[in-house]
């Protein structure tokens, strides 16, 4: 079965097309979701993101020239949206209910690791990361996107996204070893 | 806030690769430098192992954290509601005349587009037909003296051009004698056809100017130089 491209929807969009904007969101909106989720730590400032996020795609839709993957375009409207909220939030630390939850799972690595699950304790490692470097791994390995993408998306040189995510691997595997799971890297 | 970043020894490394590589979202050849050198190396490998943890982790991480409910749909679409209404067709700024034909083909559906093709076919033939009786005027009754008099065909200054397919017979007639062109060959494909503007050659900047006259003429669809 042949889908309708992500460009001819936003074409269509442009045209003022309000189905096509309906699929492009059901399409993408819990990718975005699930994006801004991972910034904002907040799953109600999550949802009024992104249909600010999608509210912007409908209005700039005519001037999308077509140089990115709209998926791309998407995210980095996301990504725009999530950091305004978090300054305007002016609070880029966790929120007492995540950081509580954080606590009471990190705090027993001897109990964590009698579990033998270390997907868990990577898991959790993974939500401890900063802003910056939750984004990077989140945009190459969940988002799928290449280095060029990423550098997109975030604003920055491609050569600094590599080292970017180096330091985000490197620091998980930090907190790893305060799990008690030494990787023997880096 | 990472104030090492720019200086860290990872560039052009293809350790820095491996996350990359592992989300399948290398070029070719880069995919296959890594392949290369996980092959010679085995702590490479081991680390790639390593990469590869995190990724399907991340997955499972990103996949547990729920979609949003329906509020943020609702949300949007009155949000969409209350924007000033657009016009139906074309966009706002500056989307690109190709984007928008892609749009607008896409929006069909294969029984329109079928029959579209079959009517814009069948309007070519009827043009391709009052086009050579046209010709034939021209050879037989002598208002070719008006344009390109008794010209051998290669000699003179020559365009290429297509019709529009709403011109009709007069149109064409009316266009040719007002500004004394004769048909030369035609149609080509794609339903151009070979005119002569003038019974000398004209250099580039000449030719290049009756080319922007013709084309605003109503009947031409498509012009362009040509020898």
């Amino acid at each position: 079965m042949q889908t309708t491209s992500d460009d001819v929807l936003i074409a269509r969009i442009a045209g003022g097309d309000r189905l096509a904007m309906q699929v492009l969101f059901a399409r993408h909106h819990v990718r975005v979701y699930r994006f801004v989720l991972r910034l904002v730590r907040n799953e109600a400032t999550a949802e009024d993101l992104i249909s600010e996020v999608f509210l912007d795609i409908w209005r700039q839709a005519g001037k999308f020239e077509g140089r990115s993957a709209v998926s791309t375009w998407m995210l980095s409207i996301a990504r725009f949206k999530a950091l305004s909220a978090l300054r305007r939030r002016q609070d880029d630390e966790l929120d007492d209910e995540t950081a509580a939850a954080i606590e009471d799972q990190a705090d027993d690595p001897e109990t964590a690791l009698a579990k033998k699950d270390k997907g868990a304790i990577l898991r959790q490692c993974l939500t401890r990361l900063s802003t910056e470097h939750r984004e990077v791994i989140d945009l190459v390995y969940y988002h799928e996107k290449s280095v060029e993408e990423v550098a997109e998306i975030t604003g920055i040189p491609e050569a600094t996204v590599k080292t970017r995510m180096f330091y985000a691997r490197k620091k998980l595997s930090e907190l790893l070893k305060e799990q008690g799971i030494d990787r023997g890297w880096p | 806030m990472n104030t090492n970043e720019k200086e860290a020894p990872v560039q052009g490394n293809i350790e820095a690769l491996l996350p990359w590589h592992a989300a399948g979202t290398l070029s070719r050849r880069d995919a296959q430098r890594v392949e290369d050198a996980l092959t010679r190396d085995p702590e490479l490998a081991r680390r790639y192992a390593l990469v590869r943890e995190e990724l399907g982790e991340t997955i499972h991480l990103n996949e547990t954290l729920g979609a949003p409910s329906a509020r943020a749909m609702e949300k949007l679409f009155a949000k969409i509601d209350a924007e000033p209404k657009r016009a139906a067709t074309g966009g706002a700024g500056s989307f690109s005349l190709s984007s928008r034909f892609t749009g607008w083909l896409g929006g069909l559906t294969p029984r329109t587009l079928a029959f579209a093709g079959g009517a814009a076919a069948i309007a070519i033939l009827l043009q391709a037909g009052f086009i050579a009786s046209i010709v034939l005027k021209q050879q037989t009754a002598g208002f070719e003296t008006a344009s390109a008099p008794s010209t051998a065909p290669g000699i003179g200054a020559f365009t290429l051009i297509r019709f529009a397919p709403q011109a009709s017979f007069d149109d064409i007639n009316k266009f040719l004698e007002t500004n004394k062109l004769s048909i030369v060959s035609g149609p080509a494909p794609g339903g151009l056809y070979k005119v002569r503007v003038g019974e000398n050659a004209l250099s580039k900047d000449e030719l290049g100017q009756v080319v922007k006259k013709l084309q605003q003429d109503k009947v031409v669809g498509f012009i362009v130089t040509t020898q």
